[in-house]
């Protein structure tokens, strides 16, 4: 539940998904599901000259499992608070 | 921010859906359900090449099983059809590898 709490804080920034075929993926961030299924706004896919294969999408949805990274703004991380929620959860709580 | 991803705002409308085996299938979004599964109708599948332009199958009602969805893109009719897709020239995509 850790990360779905933390993509939902992120909702409404500008983010880049890599996907496990090597597309990535630049757009805001609109919602986040349990499954980390992603919803992106405003697309734009980083290669368009090498994928042209998406010139007509503006939204979309990404299924997670075919998630690789998810690049995210530095100003969007705040690591003690990582460091923190991964000890709690780690102990249990 | 309690409506997660779901598909429900495509619903009746045309996307764009990219496989794992790096397949890009354009229909209309008739149903969807948890796990991902889609069903299309009047849907195509567009081949991309290097050596010519984008080809077009027809595919008519198609259901897709989640397991094998990447990505499902609301396609913009208006870009859409500024596209040429006879002089665009790409290689397919690369199947997703887990």
């Amino acid at each position: 539940m850790l990360f779905f709490s933390y993509f939902k804080d992120l909702v409404g920034r500008e983010v880049t998904v890599e996907l496990k075929n090597d597309l990535a993926i630049r757009g805001t961030l609109h919602s986040v599901d349990q499954y980390l299924n992603i919803k992106l706004e405003n697309t734009r896919v980083v290669d368009q000259d090498k994928y042209p294969h998406m010139l007509s999408v503006r939204n979309c949805f990404i299924r997670g499992s075919v998630v690789r990274y998810v690049q995210l703004p530095p100003e969007g991380v705040d690591v003690e608070l990582l460091h923190d929620a991964t000890r709690r959860e780690a102990r249990g709580g | 921010m309690s409506t997660g991803p779901g598909l429900e705002t495509l619903v009746d409308q045309t996307i764009s859906v990219i496989t794992n085996d790096g397949r890009n299938i354009v229909g209309i979004l008739k149903g969807f359900d948890q796990a991902t599964n889609v069903i299309l109708d009047e849907s195509h599948e567009r081949v991309y090449s290097t050596k010519e332009g984008v080809q077009q199958l027809v595919l008519g009602l198609y259901i897709i099983r989640g397991d094998n969805i990447s990505v499902v893109g609301e396609l913009d009719e208006d870009l859409d059809s500024s596209l040429d897709l006879s002089k665009l020239r790409a290689h397919p995509l690369k199947p997703v590898i887990h």
